[in-house]
């Protein structure tokens, strides 16, 4: 990650500085200053830009869960719905994905042919090739079909449990669907920062557990997921942020709406990214505002993610 | 051509460590100059320092007087990049440049400064260049192949071809053997023999039999402690300082025991 | 980076030895077994699907596999080997999705997938007729990824210069952690970022494809700063010091020296960049809007449509001809993007320079 060492050099203390340098230094520096500064405007320009509909709104906005902003005064909207909605999904998506990623990335570092590994975690790395449009044309066209049948069994085995209960969406296209749809979309960040952490792990603790007589798993029980915690928690969460902020993949399956549910069988969840991109064609009046504050709370919510992903993360590295 | 290296009470630090600690010496043109002493001792760190190769190395720094005939290097009007072109320096590891060709890189100081030079001069400079190397006899037919293709001690002798083609007074050497087998190291301790009568050679080595073999003068370092910033022991005429040194600790160096 | 095999030796145990193991070849015989004994039972009952034999097959090798090891091997074995067929199922179950997806893309893309498509635009056409292409779609396409690439690369490869080659201390870290932290910036609100400048400057309503190209550009930097900045540090330090050594420059070291050696990587690095901008579609749809069906190759003027943004406004329109049309922009978006891919590979393999 960021923490290798880099061959980098000082400027030189004594002595004339060349124009040369000073500009080509001076060039970098400030392309790297203004990453900060184009950071910083996306921030400014949500709040400042957020603000009008923010101060008119006669409804709390955090609370509220009905959206009533496309109008010339008097807006009322919340993201209270919208919010569940997304920690909802992305939440599906974390606990199908993560398994699973640990699992292909064991598979591709200890499991697989030497010769086949590197072209095993391309073929994963080829799931993050794909555009989520894409992915989002396949739910709705060729996957929420298909798991109709699959709901119908679930809810007539598991409809007991409350997150199951029926009757399924004939559609398919539920807040479940965007989930499955969301976890294939995350796994290859997940797998890749476990395969890191993997790769990471010493050859002097692997071979330790492996001359106590200990099988593969055993050794990788003792050796590998201890020492690999912090890089699967990590990525993980950055997976999660993905899955937050993810748009379209979940703006094409699921339809308007702006329930909070716990019925994952059925319609009515919609999140904030599908739920901006789905509205912003047909905002007026304090429409737009609205939207982009909604987009600041999706903002916020991945940044904190974000950066717990890389604090959780670095400090994984620290420790190694 | 050659120039004399003069130092005086000359300390080079890493932050806030110290590595090298007082050393003062005169290191003479014309002739080959070795440092010896174990690992950590800090003679490559003073031997960067002489052509202030040390500050590409973040927070390295030295302080005290180099002087190179009457300049000080270390002078507040004085250029490092400058001071690099006239002391240059040949590496441990063998690093010619991989994008370019056996002839560009033998040119690549003129090249890469984007000094305008005539395609007759530059043909020269090559021709010169590795016939001073030793290699012009072996590369002439492939001077458009890439450097890298060469073997190791082909390409520490192009890049010793390279360094010498910015037309410096003093060739620096770290280790310029180390990674090499004994028949390229041959070739290299007779070109640094060759290479004396233009220039002034200082050479860093852990190879005792090739101090002897090549300097005129050696120079031993020693750390007074383990942690401890290394130092200049003595320094004298090689013959001399490997048949009966003065002080005990570099006796005991030469023979083999340490402490 | 494993240098060990990654199939580790067996421990030899003492006693365990002589209770025996089982066959070599049992696992392979085992599933080709249960797959076509569940695919004759399956067949039998006349419900055969791909995704239940799948599911069976893996249930059955799994018991039998387990209960077999237990009694032969012993408990420690059967853990091993039952964990050892789930971590190759889980491989197995995330390539599913991706031969589904392409293979759903290239079957339902085929349908109108043609010359004709690629090269006509959908300026006259109803949404309901049987006609139109996305060739406006792809203009929009290239043009603004294209810029969102000119504004991108300078920025980012000279931000990893100065990460790689000068940055010390505090600016150092904040640089490298807020580009770490824009990497996650979910690209609607790179939309809406764009949106709320667009707002300011213009005022309400300007929708053009030099906004859509500096949203791309906001997802884009932190991915060529990334890469490039792994590139870089790749270039070994003794090529920097050799040039120092010549006595040349530290700018004209990083320019001549260590950009042309990292060039390959710099070039693999862009291309994937671009190859995951160009699919992007939520900030498009916010920017360069949604229903532009002409030609339009000016990217300061007027709505663009783009290939991702044709394959959502088609599905939202919903007629079977619509799902047509976006199932063939979804074969042709996902063509380019493999092969910006495989390109970028390929560049990265074949033109790295041998710095040993």
């Amino acid at each position: 990650m960021t923490t290798t060492d880099a061959p980098q050099a000082a400027p030189p203390p004594s002595g004339k500085r060349r124009i040369g340098d000073v500009v080509f230094a001076g060039l970098a520096r400030s392309s790297g200053i203004l990453i900060l500064l184009i950071l910083a405007g996306v921030a400014a320009f949500l709040i400042v830009q957020a603000w009008p509909s923010l101060s008119a709104n006669t409804a709390n906005f955090l609370t509220t869960m009905e959206w009533d902003a496309n109008v010339r005064e008097n807006p009322a909207f919340g993201v209270a719905a919208l919010a569940f909605g997304t920690v909802l999904a992305a939440t599906i998506a974390l606990v199908l994905a993560t398994p699973v990623a640990i699992g292909i990335a064991l598979f591709i570092v200890y499991y697989a042919p030497r010769k086949l590994a590197s072209l095993l975690g391309y073929l994963v790395d080829l799931l993050a090739a794909i555009p989520s449009v894409v992915y989002g044309l396949w739910g709705i066209g060729f996957l929420a079909p298909q798991l109709v049948s699959v709901f119908e069994g679930l809810s007539r085995y598991l409809g007991w449990i409350p997150l199951f209960a029926g009757p399924p969406s004939p559609s398919g296209r539920t807040i479940l669907t965007a989930g499955v749809v969301l976890a294939v979309m995350i796994l290859p960040i997940i797998t890749a920062m476990s395969r890191d952490v993997f790769h990471q792990v010493p050859q002097g603790h692997r071979e330790a557990a492996l001359a106590m007589g200990a099988t593969r798993w055993e050794m990788i029980r003792l050796a590998v997921l201890p020492f690999g915690k912090s890089g699967i928690v990590g990525g993980a969460m950055l997976g999660m942020g993905r899955a937050l902020g993810e748009t379209m993949a979940v703006a094409m399956i699921l339809s308007p709406s702006l329930m909070v549910s716990w019925n994952l069988l059925q319609s009515g969840n919609q999140t904030i990214a599908g739920h901006i991109a789905l509205q912003y064609p047909e905002a007026t009046g304090y429409g737009v505002s609205a939207l982009i504050a909604a987009g600041l709370v999706l903002f916020a919510i991945t940044l904190i993610v974000n950066m717990a992903a890389r604090y959780v993360v670095a400090r994984g590295n620290k420790e190694a | 051509m050659a120039k004399r290296i003069d130092v005086s009470g000359l300390h080079v630090y890493y932050g806030d460590f110290m590595a090298v600690e007082d050393v003062s010496m005169t290191i003479e043109p014309r002739s080959v100059t070795a440092f010896i002493g174990s690992s950590g001792c800090g003679k490559s760190t003073f031997l960067r320092a002489l052509n202030r190769m040390h500050e590409v190395t973040p927070g390295a720094r030295a302080d005290g007087k180099v002087l190179l005939d009457d300049l000080d290097i270390y002078g507040p009007d004085v250029d490092p990049v400058m001071v690099r072109g006239e002391i240059g320096m040949v590496f441990q590891k063998a690093n010619p440049f991989p994008t370019m060709s056996i002839y560009d890189n033998v040119i690549a100081g003129a090249k890469l400064n984007n000094s305008r030079m005539s395609k007759s001069e530059a043909d020269d400079l090559v021709e010169e260049s590795l016939r001073g190397a030793n290699l012009w006899e072996e590369v002439k037919d492939r001077l458009n192949k890439p450097g890298s293709g060469l073997s190791g001690g082909q390409q520490q002798r192009l890049c010793i071809a390279r360094a010498t083609a910015v037309k410096p007074s003093v060739l620096l050497m770290d280790e310029p053997c180390s990674a090499l087998d004994p028949i390229s190291t041959l070739a290299i301790e007779d070109l640094i023999h060759k290479m004396k009568e233009d220039y002034t050679i200082v050479i860093v080595t852990h190879n005792m039999q090739q101090a002897a073999r090549v300097s005129d003068r050696t120079a031993f370092f020693n750390l007074s402690a383990p942690g401890k910033p290394g130092k200049l022991i003595e320094m004298g005429e090689t013959n001399q300082m490997f048949t009966r040194p003065d002080k005990q600790e570099t006796e005991n160096y030469i023979t083999g025991r340490f402490g | 980076m494993s240098t060990t095999t990654t199939q580790p030796p067996e421990p030899e145990t003492r006693a365990d030895l002589s209770r025996g193991s089982l066959p070599r070849n049992f696992s392979p015989a085992l599933l080709a077994a249960s797959a076509s004994v569940v695919a004759g039972v399956l067949l039998a009952f006349s419900s055969f699907g791909v995704v239940l034999w799948a599911l069976l097959t893996a249930v059955a090798y799994l018991v039998i596999t387990v209960t077999a090891s237990a009694r032969i091997e012993g408990a420690r074995k059967a853990k091993d080997r039952f964990v050892t067929a789930i971590v190759y199922g889980c491989f197995l179950l995330a390539m599913a999705p991706l031969v589904s997806v392409l293979w759903t893309v290239t079957v339902n893309g085929m349908e109108r997938f043609s010359g004709y498509f690629l090269s006509v635009s959908m300026n006259g056409v109803l949404p309901s007729m049987d006609a139109g292409g996305v060739y406006h779609a792809i203009v929009g396409t290239l043009a603004i990824t294209g810029m969102a690439t000119l504004i991108s690369v300078p920025i980012g490869v000279l931000t990893a210069v100065y990460l790689v080659e000068y940055a010390e201390g505090r600016l150092k870290k904040s640089i490298t952690f807020f580009v770490d932290v824009m990497t996650g910036i979910p690209s609607i609100v790179a939309g809406l970022f764009v949106v709320a400048l667009w707002m300011m400057l213009f005022g309400p309503g300007h929708l053009n494809g030099a906004s859509a190209a500096i949203a791309l550009a906001v997802l884009m930097i932190p991915v060529v700063v990334r890469s490039s900045e792994e590139m870089l540090r790749l270039v070994p330090r003794e090529l920097r010091e050799a040039s120092y050594a010549l006595g040349v420059p530290k700018w004209r070291t990083i320019t001549k020296v260590v950009l042309p050696t990292s060039a390959a990587g710099l070039t693999t690095g862009i291309m994937l960049a671009i190859a995951r901008v160009i699919g992007e579609t939520a900030p498009l749809v916010l920017t360069a809007g949604s229903s532009a069906v002409s030609i339009n190759w000016n990217l300061f003027d007027g709505q663009m449509m783009s290939l991702p943004v044709f394959i959502y406004s088609q599905v939202r329109m919903g007629g079977a001809v619509n799902y047509e049309r976006a199932w063939a922009a979804a074969l042709t978006l996902i063509l380019v993007v493999m092969l910006l891919f495989f390109l970028a590979r390929m560049i990265g393999r074949l033109f790295a320079p041998k710095t040993r």
